[in-house]
């Protein structure tokens, strides 16, 4: 009688701690999070993650075809300016641009005093896992090594996707040259209150190869030298869901026979390193939307605010007392 | 001895409805800037939101008192006592002041436009200031702290003057 008592008494305890164990990774904070982002030594002044980068100013060349599907007045027909940055993932502003495993291109539309629009893309498509907590985690596993990464895999079958993205992903030899995703979803969303949920992608219109880089700040150059020579452009190409599609799962790809809309033209006229540029004093928070884009409930988008707040708090306080220094190339 | 005034209804009233905004307010800041749950946007939203209405309510409150009679401060108080309570109350509107305002500058030079209830959006610069950001959001977070500490030695005081004190100074504002 008495053994059944503290069987019941521990049911609790034993059931948490199977949650622990099964499913759940272990809750972090924001400043968790961007503790592990920045390493043992933090580099004043810079992000927290994707350090190194440059600024670009172009437009949006809008062709109108989204208007039916939201109100953001950018898809009206017509050009609007933005400062865009292109970066490398990583916490080292002065990492080798060649040895990042993700590539990232990040744009700011500032349409008027009340409307703004960030928005931060890498590389893959997807995510490897679908929430922060399990990315903490993948994050510790890469830091840890090649075996802790093959185990942290193995134990989470959501990676495969990103996966097989990864085993057949080629590196090119541009900043201008790559595919640009959203990764998470958002809606569109129209006058009529109609909701559609979208992901997007920059499709790039050259093809560059990356036989003949070299050099630490190698993706930087080129870009530098494209762009002088003539404008880099890519096609906005918005995915639309279907409702057998799980918008807040960001580990899997929709399929492709799904609608596609090219919103326009992405052009590139400008190149400015990132300390003399606008880019650099910029948050780009992927949920600072305009009016007619919606965040969706996928735990990572919904993430990412509070840690890109963090990481915005700590470099633009460095910067207000002086602390970013530019650091050479050793 | 102390006086039986109370203070009018409409004062009693902006008393209670601001004192459960603010410690929300604090609650949501302090968790929202910590916490990478689904929710965080949510809670984001509806914390600038209601730092909006905060802002009303702390100027319509100090004009309203402006018209009211308030009750004096129990005479068995020294003048230093006196001082210090007064002293606090108007720190108290100090702050309740300074967040909401620390808290839309740094939005506004953050280039982040806050949209209040769906019903129209705070405007923000066009083009980020990031060192007058950080300035402010520092401002809002050593503030908040400030009026932690504050709003905690208000509620400490009342409950002195009501248990230990056993005058009406609390009564007055119930
Ligand atoms: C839970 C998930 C994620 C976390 C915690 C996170 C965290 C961060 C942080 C802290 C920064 C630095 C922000 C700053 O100081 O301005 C950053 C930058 C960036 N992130 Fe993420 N991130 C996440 C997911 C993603 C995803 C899914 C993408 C791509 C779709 C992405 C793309 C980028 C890009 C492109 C930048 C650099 C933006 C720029 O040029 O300023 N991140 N991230
Ligand atoms: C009575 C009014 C307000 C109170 C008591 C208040 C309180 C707080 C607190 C306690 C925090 C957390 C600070 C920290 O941990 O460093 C916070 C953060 C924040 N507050 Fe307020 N706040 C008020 C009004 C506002 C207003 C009007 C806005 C904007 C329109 C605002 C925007 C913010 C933002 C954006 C953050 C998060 C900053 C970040 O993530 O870096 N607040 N607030």
């Amino acid at each position: 009688m008495k053994k059944r008592y503290l069987a019941l008494l521990l049911t609790p305890i034993a059931g948490v701690a199977a949650q622990q164990l099964s499913e759940q990774a272990p809750k972090v904070t924001a400043q968790q999070f961007v503790n592990l982002q920045q390493g043992e030594t933090a580099h004043p002044g810079f992000r927290r993650a994707h350090a190194k980068g440059i600024c670009v100013t172009g437009e949006f060349r809008s062709n109108g075809k989204l208007v039916e599907y939201s109100e953001a007045s950018l898809f009206e027909t017509g050009a609007i300016p933005f400062t865009g940055r292109f970066s490398v993932a990583g916490n080292n502003p002065t990492a080798p641009d060649l040895k990042a495993p993700v590539r990232s291109f990040a744009l700011s539309f500032a349409t008027s005093s009340t409307e703004q629009w960030r928005i931060a893309m890498n590389t893959p498509p997807v995510m490897a896992v679908k929430d922060p907590h399990t990315f903490y985690q993948q994050i510790q596993a890469i830091q840890a090594g090649s075996e802790a990464i093959q185990a942290f895999f193995a134990e989470h079958p959501e990676t495969s996707e990103f996966l097989n993205w990864k085993a057949q992903y080629q590196p090119s030899g541009s900043f201008a040259a790559e595919i640009y995703n959203s990764i998470n979803a958002f809606y569109l969303v129209n006058s009529a209150g109609e909701k559609q949920a979208v992901r997007w992608a920059m499709q790039p219109s050259v093809a560059v190869s990356a036989d003949n880089l070299e050099g630490v700040d190698a993706l930087h150059e080129e870009i530098t030298h494209r762009v002088a020579k003539e404008n880099v452009v890519f096609d906005w190409v918005f995915t639309l869901a279907n409702d057998e599609d799980d918008e807040n799962n960001p580990t899997q790809a929709w399929p492709d026979s799904r609608k596609q809309i090219i919103a326009g033209q992405v052009v590139i006229t400008a190149v400015t390193p990132q300390l003399e540029g606008e880019c650099h004093g910029i948050n780009y928070d992927p949920l600072v939307l305009p009016t007619g884009i919606e965040a969706t409930r996928d735990p990572i988008l919904r993430a990412r605010s509070a840690a890109y707040a963090e990481s915005y708090r700590r470099r633009a306080k460095e910067a207000l007392m002086g602390e970013l220094e530019e650091p050479g190339n050793e | 001895m102390s006086n039986t005034q109370k203070f009018s209804l409409s004062m009693r009233l902006f008393h209670w409805a601001m004192a459960a905004l603010i410690i929300s307010m604090l609650a949501a800041g302090l968790l929202m800037v910590r916490s990478l749950e689904p929710w965080q946007l949510t809670i984001l939203t509806v914390h600038k939101a209601f730092g909006v209405v905060a802002a009303v309510l702390v100027i319509a409150r100090l004009v309203n008192r402006f018209f009211h009679q308030i009750p004096a401060l129990p005479n068995d108080l020294s003048n230093l006592q006196k001082f210090v309570a007064q002293a606090a109350h108007w720190l108290l509107y100090l702050l309740l002041f300074a967040m909401p305002i620390s808290g839309y500058l740094m939005q506004y030079f953050a280039a982040r436009p806050a949209d209040v209830f769906g019903w129209f959006r705070l405007p923000a610069a066009l083009n980020v200031d990031i060192q007058t950001y950080a300035l402010f959001r520092e401002l809002h977070g050593w503030l908040a702290l400030a009026l932690v500490a504050l709003v905690a030695l208000h509620i400490a005081a009342a409950l002195h003057h009501h248990f230990i004190r056993k005058d009406n100074v609390l009564k007055s504002m119930l």
